[in-house]
Order: C-alpha cells, then structure tokens, then sequence
C-alpha cells in the first residue's frame, strides 16, 4: 500500500534535478540525501526537485526538505521545485517553506528563473 | 596498731581484674603523705604456680616461707614484700594485699595475721563489686558507643532506600520498610528508566540487623547497575546474582523480586529470586505472581524464569517480604499467606492498604510484640480514570447530537499514519468535503495518527492508536487516542523556519502545527493513561 521512496538525478549544464518518487517520510531520508549529494556534484548553481510523481508527504518528510534547503542554503545554491499538487503548495505555504523555495507548475518554467 | 594505717592505705588501691583474667596490681600513686606506701605493678600469669597456691590457701602468706618456680613470687620477693593477703571472691583470686615489713622492724604478730585474714574476707566481695561496677560501666560506654553508630548506620541505610515513591500519573505507589532492628536486610528501590518504564525491587537479605544491613549495601547498588544494563527482569536477576555470588558471605543469600512496569500498558513483567510471592488483586479475584528462581548469591549461572501480567485499571499488586507472614502471636501461631490474602482483599490499596495491614498485624501479635524480622512492603495500583475520554461501544451517539460511524485501531508501525488517512477518508466519503478539504483533514489526520505512534506510544506494536469518526447535523469529528496520557502536553507552536534553516532547532517539529493550520477546531484532552487529539471539520465549511 505504502509506496516505497526513490530519487534519481538527471544533470543539465546549469542545473541538476531530482526525480522524486513515491511517498516522503522517513524512509527516504537517505536516498534523499544521496541523490542531492549527486546533484550538487556538479556544483549546479540550482537544484529542482521534481514532485510530480510524490503521492504523500508527511511531516517527518517536511523535515527533510527543510534539511535540503539548509544544505543548499549553506552552499549558496538555489533550490526550486514543481511538480507540487495543490495541496502540498498549500502545506508549503503554512510551513513557509516557499518562502524560501520557489514553487513552479513545470520544470522549464523553474530553471528559465 | 602502727600498721594499720598501711594497710588501709593499700586497700584503698586500685586492684584491678585484667580482662583475660589475669590477676593483677595496678598499684595507684601514693599519696605524698603516705610515704610508706609502695607501689608495685605486678601482672601474675593464669599459669603462674603462685596463682593456684593463692587461690588454695585463702589466708595470709608468708612471702619468705614461699618456694615455688613462680617469677611473680620471684618479683615479690626482690621488693622485700614480706606478707601477702591473696584477695579471693568466688574462688578467683582478683587482688594482692602486699605488706612490705613493719616500721618496728618486728614480724608480723597473729593478730596481725588475723587482721589481715578478716579484712581480706570482707575487702575481697567488695572489691569484686567495685570491679563489676567498674566493667558493667565500660560496657555501658561500649553499648552507647555501637548503639550510636547504629543510629547513624540507620540514617545511612535509609539514605539506601528511595526518599520517596515515584509519582506516575495514573498509578499510586507506597512503600513501608521497617527493620526489626536497627538496621534491616530488607530493602526495596525504584528505578526510573528514561523511556518511562520503571523498575522495582524489593530484596531480604537472610537474617537481620549488621550483617544483613552490610549485604543489603552491596545488593542494592549491584542490583541498580545491571537493571540499568539489561532490559528483562530475568537477565537482570541472573547478571545480579553472577556479581553477587563471589562475595556473598557463606550462609548469606537475598531473596528478590524485580518487575519492570510499562506504566502506560500496564504492562509488568517481572522475574523472581526465591522472594514471597506477590499478589494481584484483579476484579475476578486475586493472582500470584509466581516466577521461578534461586535466590541470589547462592550458586551462579542461574536461570530465572520471566513472566508477565498487566495490570487492569483499578488492579493493584502488593510485594512483599516475608516479616509479616511469618510474624507469631502468643500462642506461636504464624500469620501466613492465607491471613495475608483475606486482607487483601479488603478495598484500599497505598498507604491506606499498608496501614490496614499493620493494624492487622497488631492485632494479630498483641501488644508487646518483638518484631521478629524486618517487615516491607510496595504496593502499586494502576488508578481508574477520573474521567475516560470515550467509551467504545460502537455506533452509540456518545453526546447529543453525535453519531459515531467509525471506529478503529491502528498498529503503532512506521507508516501506518496513511492506513488512518485512508480509512477515514473512505468512511467521510459521503459527507461531500471538496477535495481539498479531504486532503486537509487527510494530512490532520495522518499527522494526529503518526503523532499518537510515535510520541504516545512510542511505536510499540502493542499499544495501538484509536481513531473515532463522529458526525453531527454541521460538524465531522475525528479523535485520535493513544496511550500517551499523564503528561504536561506541548503547545503546538509556530516552527522557526529560519531557525531551522540555520541548524539552530530540529528541523522536525511540524506536526501539530500542520494540524491546527488545517482543520477548523483542534482540541486535545488527557487523563492519567490516553491523550487524544480532536479534530473538528465544518462539515458547510466550504460555504464558510
């Protein structure tokens, strides 16, 4: 019933991005942090992180993503996403979170910023 | 008579009886007036020949007639003694009378002899009280010395025993301990684990008083070390008793009963070392908890057989040491488990069921009684709730207007938080929420779920989350219980975006927060064992 995490990373010449898939919780704390390490390999002056394919994220996975955008905080690095259904854009809204991530219907629209 | 005043003067010496039995002369100082008296430290050996002649002649002895291979005669003789009086008091010899010659220069006449023979038998009995009275007040001082510093072993041997019972809310602890002397082998502890279980012992070293005071110390700290170490009352009795073993005195061993309580299940498991056997007191009569095992100290590597039971509400257990069941009356008839278990059942428990007990107990030896052994006990009863936040009889309005029309559990397993969301959002299809006012209430409800496993019940597979789906005429209800109750409940504050940001706070922390942003009411209620979490929809809320 649970659908289990994976990320995979798809690197362009000027941004990384990851392909989330499945739920985020606490299960995915690793390869979530795997995959961002991948992307920032290249040293992409922006991470996307692509939601369309995440059906359920609960705090715990919040928590994550707050973790990820310390990291690129810290590196300087810009972190963008899309892909959220209405209701996560809420959640990210009532947590602040797009305070600090912008929040994009598509890919193209996120990285042409 | 010239040599009167001599004499007089060495009666007046101190003649002391020496502790092993030697008889001795411990000659005081002279008196600078007297100076006609001598003093002479002699110490005659049990086994000097001049000791049984002494005691045989009782009378008078002429120093110079004397031959005997006898050093103290021997000494005597080279400070010109010439008579000496033996004092004898129940044929002991316990003093000398010595006379040096007379001033004259004359022997000593019969009625000298006969002087000295009266006032031996008169000086000797009141010697020996003197020196009766004399010992009996070395012992007086002896006696207030040992009490005294059993006064203070009792102080520090309390400083061993907890200062006061844990207060757990949802639960009513007491405990009793009273040595049958100053110091007492029985001792009992309390062990507060940091996942909120709490260890119990209750232990009786054999026998009483010093010797059991002194195993009891070294019990006790071996006891709360390995609880700390090892997690099941078994393991915890069978490393205790390993560590015991090579110091326990010969004929010396400690009975002990350890149970380790899940005070929110009520869960106790527990393992025992040849102690009593406690009692639980349930509302279809009365268990004993019974567990095998070899006291402790006895012989190592020793299995201890481990049990469990859980403690109902309104259940309670009493531990006990065996002082009160083997207490007699006057007619030498023992108190026994029978007596002990009519008593239990008597309503009461805590302090009020111990000072029943002891009343009984009172009544039972009749005044005057010596308490025989050290008594303790521990009780522990799992309180009734003053006010339960549900009943679960399905489909019943439990308040007006309210009807429920869902009821389940949920495992407390990592992500079983979307099992909560899916049921309820299955079972409200019909109330016509829009959609993102079920994936609200979804997240609410996912979150109150995965709130309730993991800080309620702290993802024990045993202690389930209880979720209730009511609806009214204009409200949708969902209240989500766990065994988290008894505690001071966190506010659900604003997270610190920022501050998470920076490493600063947990970047956790959002639950709560998430559910009162998203839902309409949000209330939470807890009594000593559940806290629940409610959350209310408007069901117009959309016209809102």
């Amino acid at each position: 019933m649970n659908q289990p995490f994976h990320a995979s990373v798809r690197h362009q010449p000027d941004w990384a991005t990851i392909d989330l898939h499945g739920e985020i919780n606490v299960t995915a704390d690793q390869q979530l942090q795997a995959a961002y390490t991948e992307a920032e390999s290249q040293s992409p002056s922006t991470i996307v992180l692509n939601f369309s394919d995440v059906s359920y994220i609960n705090s715990t996975g919040i928590a994550l993503i707050v973790g990820l955008m310390a990291r690129a905080r810290k590196a300087h690095r810009r972190l963008a996403v899309y892909g959220l259904s209405d209701h996560y854009v809420e959640i990210f809204q009532i947590t602040r979170l797009s305070d600090f991530m912008q929040i994009y219907s598509d890919e193209a629209s996120a990285v042409s910023q | 008579m010239e040599n009167n005043e001599t004499i007089m003067t060495r009666i007046r010496q101190s003649l002391q009886r020496h502790p092993n039995g030697q008889a001795s002369q411990a000659v005081a100082q002279p008196a600078p007036q007297l100076p006609m008296v001598q003093t002479l430290d002699l110490d005659i050996a049990p086994n000097d020949p001049l000791t049984a002649y002494l005691v045989s002649v009782a009378g008078v002895v002429e120093v110079e007639r004397l031959n005997l291979d006898s050093p103290a005669l021997k000494r005597l003789k080279e400070n010109e003694v010439k008579l000496i009086v033996p004092l004898v008091s129940q044929g002991e010899l316990i003093g000398l009378l010595n006379l040096g010659s007379r001033r004259s220069e004359q022997d000593y006449s019969t009625d000298d002899h006969r002087l000295l023979n009266t006032l031996a038998t008169q000086a000797a009995p009141a010697l020996r009280v003197a020196q009766l009275v004399q010992q009996q007040q070395v012992e007086a001082r002896q006696r207030e010395r040992i009490e005294q510093e059993l006064r203070v072993a009792r102080v520090i041997q309390e400083t061993l025993l907890p200062k006061e019972v844990p207060s757990l809310p949802g639960w009513r602890m007491a405990a009793y301990w009273q040595p049958a002397r100053a110091v007492s082998g029985d001792f009992y502890d309390f062990i507060v684990f940091p996942d909120g279980k709490l260890g119990i012992v209750e232990a009786d070293v054999t026998d009483k008083g010093v010797p059991a005071a002194l195993v009891m110390a070294t019990s006790r700290t071996i006891l709360r070390t390995v609880a700390e170490q090892y997690v099941f009352p078994g393991q915890v009795l069978e490393q205790a008793n390993n560590l015991l073993c090579p110091t326990m005195p010969p004929n010396m061993f400690v009975t002990c009963l350890y149970a380790l309580l899940d005070p929110a299940s009520g869960l106790v498991r527990y393992a025992n070392a040849g102690h009593t056997i406690p009692y639980q007191r349930t509302p279809g009569g009365m268990l004993e908890l019974r567990a095998r095992g070899m006291p402790l100290g006895l012989m190592p590597e020793m299995d201890y057989e481990e049990k469990e039971t859980t403690l109902a509400l309104g259940d309670n257990v009493v531990i006990y040491s065996d002082g009160m069941v083997e207490a007699h009356n006057p007619q030498g008839e023992m108190f026994g488990f029978k007596h002990l278990r009519e008593m239990l059942n008597i309503p009461g428990c805590g302090d009020e069921l111990i000072q029943c007990l002891l009343a009984d107990l009172k009544d039972f030896t009749g005044p005057g009684w010596e308490q025989e052994d050290d008594v303790t006990f521990v009780t522990l009863e799992r309180l009734l709730p003053s006010s339960v936040p549900y009943t679960l009889d399905v489909g019943e309005a439990r308040d007006e207007g309210w009807e429920t029309i869902a009821e389940f559990s949920i495992p407390s397993q990592l992500g079983n938080e979307t099992q909560a969301m899916e049921e309820v959002a299955a079972c409200v299809q019909s109330l016509g929420l829009s959609e993102t006012r079920m994936e609200r209430l979804k997240t609410a409800v996912a979150e109150a779920t995965m709130n309730g496993m993991e800080h309620g019940n702290h993802y024990q597979p045993d202690k389930p989350v209880l979720i209730v789906v009511d609806v009214s005429a204009s409200q949708l209800r969902i209240e989500v219980t766990d065994y988290g109750g008894g505690k001071e409940l966190p506010e659900a504050e604003t997270p610190d975006l920022e501050a998470k940001l920076e490493g600063l706070q947990s970047p956790r922390g959002w639950g709560l927060f998430l559910i009162k942003n998203l839902v309409d009411e949000m209330r939470v209620h807890t009594d000593a064992v559940h806290h629940t979490l409610e959350i209310i929809f408007y069901l117009n809320g959309d016209q809102l």
